[in-house]
């Protein structure tokens, strides 16, 4: 007896190729998936390509759907990637902003897209290989508990899925550490078990992500016939002090982000880093290391995951955190207005970025998160 | 399991199979050597130039082997430039149509970048390239116009008589891409007056990696891959007899039942495209009702994703196509449906069923039954 049709998600990497198996051992009805969400123009830059969505990856996730003995196949949401992903981090980069295009593509086309064609080809769940497991809650909700490996918790970047994505979804290996994954890789002999770890952003080559957005904006600007809805790059401007004297040239803002040291070139004797970009005057701010530290952060676009709500007049303490690498920090909730939270740290933590996700946790249960407005100051 | 892609390719014939099987072990001599044994092996090649010759009205000399019909296309394409380059040191012109396989559409973005114009010709909404338009776009300097013979994604019927003899009004040589509809419908190239033509064995029951490009005589087509003195020194390397032999059996095959298979082919076709139409609500045939290869049905479904479409028939045991494919081998919305004047939407819900000689009315049934409840149970999603 089936427990019920599931398509996984595979990137062709250890964790999604064990996911798929592990799913069909429990007795699913596996169909594995490769998502096309991203091709490059030339076919130098294709064979280069060992991102989550590279013809590599399709090759690999292929072979190992033969392996496991499961129909597979490649479908493509290139157009919803564009849109949700690329455009999205292009637009956020040029606001001054610094984007997190994982969550993105998780809730809109991993989660939202995938979901809904395999709901439309008669699936009752999607799975992935995300460390992170989900667990229904005695209130009734659906959140997302933190994976047993802690070094690969991949909850942070899963903060903003809703309750009917989180419902029909299925994280088999996030019940693994990580070791554990690589060892049934290995004992059933899947061709991928040593493969690293993908890192970093899966369309941006050589981390250039101030060339990335040129030519983005070049290619959107050709599909744009209105001439002055084109998109403009800021060009350089001045480094100044929170003071506003005046520093150097920088090189246009999609070229710095906040707590940023390295490749500011400017000859201060000592170590000086970005506290601030602002967009509306094109300068980027320079301080020294402890005026990146700040203990107070609004936060927008809120999604809630264990709780329901957070009612104005009410408090919540949990812990947040402000990047995927950040160890996270306990802090006060209190919401501010209707799509408002403002939180307010025990500690200062280091460089909150606006267009980055704070996401908090109850225990090791995803509370929720939004999108970081900036510091309160 | 039922097999409705036939455009893609088609499975060798048994018949073809057990023709090439002696060519691999007992009879595996170079056809160049002197010895005596290497004989037959000629001869059989030269017995398949001639077959392939009488089967389009041309002679033996026209005939050159090549690996496939992409190869046959380059070499159209290339050799034209070539022999226009041969005399200018710039310029040159390339009339092609929009709706071209992509063999032919890179190749001339290939020409473009050395240096080549190429106008892409429109198609109405049924694929047809207008003779007019032709005729406005040919230029003084154009040295080839190639239409394809038949669209393998829509299966429209080009008016290729009519655009032959518009180019050679003008004094324009003129290729086809006859890969589609090669062996499958009568073609007489001095009838259509076509002066070069691209065809492939493994789109009708022949083996893959085999195909012929027909090079009328006096065209002085120069040698596209450079070797020894096969195929006149004009696509030299040892030549791939198996493969050959292969094709010879599959045009013999094709010819002898040319009239049997495509009525079958057509009778099976206009039923699936009746009663889809008349039982599936919003959906649309694309392409000519009667002027299209005898097994091409291509349907747009209204609001519906042709990706989904084909994996749902795959888990029914039914193989079918979505269009165009990308290199990972996801769904593309395909640029025939585009230039035919289609929405991206419309053409992202297209579906593609090439129905081939050996299959039957039950299995059309089948086949529509569960497209049928499949479309149903995605629209009630």
């Amino acid at each position: 007896m089936s427990k019920g049709t599931v398509v996984v998600g595979m990137s062709g990497g250890v964790d999604s190729s064990v996911a798929a198996y592990l799913l069909k051992e429990e007795g699913y009805n596996v169909i594995g998936v490769t998502m096309q969400i991203w091709q490059a123009d030339d076919a130098e830059e294709t064979a280069r390509d060992n991102g989550c969505c590279g013809i590599t990856a399709v090759d690999d996730a292929r072979r190992v759907a033969e392996r496991i003995g499961i129909p597979y196949y490649v479908m493509n949401f290139r157009e919803e990637f564009q849109q949700n992903v690329i455009d999205y981090f292009t637009r956020e980069y040029l606001a001054g902003r610094t984007p997190n295009p994982c969550i993105a593509c998780n809730r809109y086309v991993k989660w939202e897209s995938l979901l809904q064609k395999s709901m439309a080809l008669g699936a009752d769940y999607i799975a992935t290989g995300h460390y992170a497991q989900v667990v229904k809650l005695p209130n009734g909700r659906y959140s997302l508990h933190m994976s047993k490996t802690q070094a690969k918790d991949q909850t942070y970047a899963l903060y903003n899925l809703t309750q009917e994505q989180l419902k029909h979804t299925l994280m088999p290996v996030g019940a693994y550490e990580k070791p554990e994954v690589r060892e049934i890789a290995e004992r059933i002999g899947l061709p991928v078990s040593h493969k690293p770890d993908s890192q970093e952003i899966c369309f941006i080559n050589d981390n250039d992500y101030a060339g990335f957005i040129e030519k983005e904006v070049e290619r959107e600007n050709e599909r744009t016939a209105d001439a002055g809805s084109k998109l403009v790059v800021p060009g350089p401007g001045n480094f100044v002090t929170a003071d506003g004297k005046i520093l150097g040239q920088h090189k246009g803002i999609t070229h710095y982000t906040i707590g940023q040291r390295r490749g500011l070139g400017l000859p201060m004797g000592h170590h000086v880093f970005v506290t601030e970009i602002r967009p509306e005057t094109n300068e980027v701010v320079i301080g020294e290391n402890t005026d990146v530290f700040t203990t107070s952060l609004l936060c927008n676009a809120l999604n809630f995951m264990s709780v329901e709500d957070l009612p104005i007049g009410e408090k919540a303490r949990v812990m947040g955190k402000i990047r995927y690498k950040h160890g996270g920090e306990m802090c006060t909730l209190t919401r501010v207005d209707e799509d408002t939270i403002r939180a307010d740290f025990d500690t200062p933590v280091r460089a909150v970025t606006p267009g980055q996700a704070v996401v908090f946790y109850d225990g090791d249960v995803v509370y929720g998160g939004g999108t970081i407005m900036g510091p309160v100051k | 399991m039922i097999y409705l892609d036939h455009g893609a390719t088609t499975p060798c014939d048994p018949s073809v199979r057990d023709a090439m099987l002696p060519f691999f072990t007992d009879k595996f001599e170079n056809p160049s050597s002197i010895y005596s044994a290497s004989g037959s092996v000629k001869n059989i090649v030269m017995d398949v130039r001639e077959t392939a010759a009488a089967l389009i009205g041309a002679s033996r000399e026209e005939i050159f082997f090549t690996s496939g019909g992409t190869e046959a296309d380059n070499w159209a394409l290339m050799g034209a430039a070539d022999m226009y380059r041969r005399e200018h040191a710039e310029g040159g012109h390339i009339i092609t149509g929009s709706i071209e396989h992509p063999a032919i559409l890179n190749t001339c973005a290939y020409l473009e970048k050395m240096g080549f114009d190429v106008t892409y010709l429109p198609v109405d909404r049924d694929g047809y390239v207008s003779v007019s338009d032709l005729e406005s776009s040919i230029r003084p300097d154009t040295c080839l116009v190639s239409i394809m013979l038949a669209n393998n994604e829509v299966g429209t019927i080009e008016p290729i008589k009519e655009l032959a003899k518009t180019a050679h009004d003008k004094n324009v040589l003129f290729h086809t891409d006859a890969v589609q509809a090669f062996a499958q419908i009568p073609i007489n190239v001095e009838e259509l007056g076509i002066d070069m033509l691209s065809a492939s064995a493994h789109k009708f029951y022949g083996p893959k990696g085999i195909g012929l490009f027909y090079v009328k005589k006096g065209i002085s087509m120069g040698s596209f891959i450079h070797g020894g003195a096969q195929e006149r020194g004009r696509r030299a390397g040892t030549e791939n007899v198996p493969g050959i032999v292969g094709l010879g059996a599959a045009m013999k095959l094709a010819s002898e039942n040319m009239e049997k298979y495509a009525s079958h082919e057509a009778e099976l076709r206009d039923h699936m495209i009746e009663r889809i139409l008349n039982e599936i609500p919003g959906t649309h045939l694309n392409g000519p009702e009667k002027n299209r290869l005898p097994g091409n049905v291509s349907i747009s479904f209204d609001g519906l994703e042709s990706e989904s479409l084909v994996i749902g028939l795959d888990f029914r045991g039914i193989m079918a196509s979505a269009g165009s494919a990308c290199s990972a081998g996801s769904a593309e919305p395909s640029h025939v449906l585009t230039a035919m004047g289609r929405s991206n939407a419309e053409a992202k819900s297209t579906v593609r069923f090439s129905i081939g000689r050996g299959n039957t009315i039950d299995e059309i049934d089948e086949a529509v039954d569960a497209v049928k409840a499949i479309a149903e149970n995605m629209r009630k999603r």
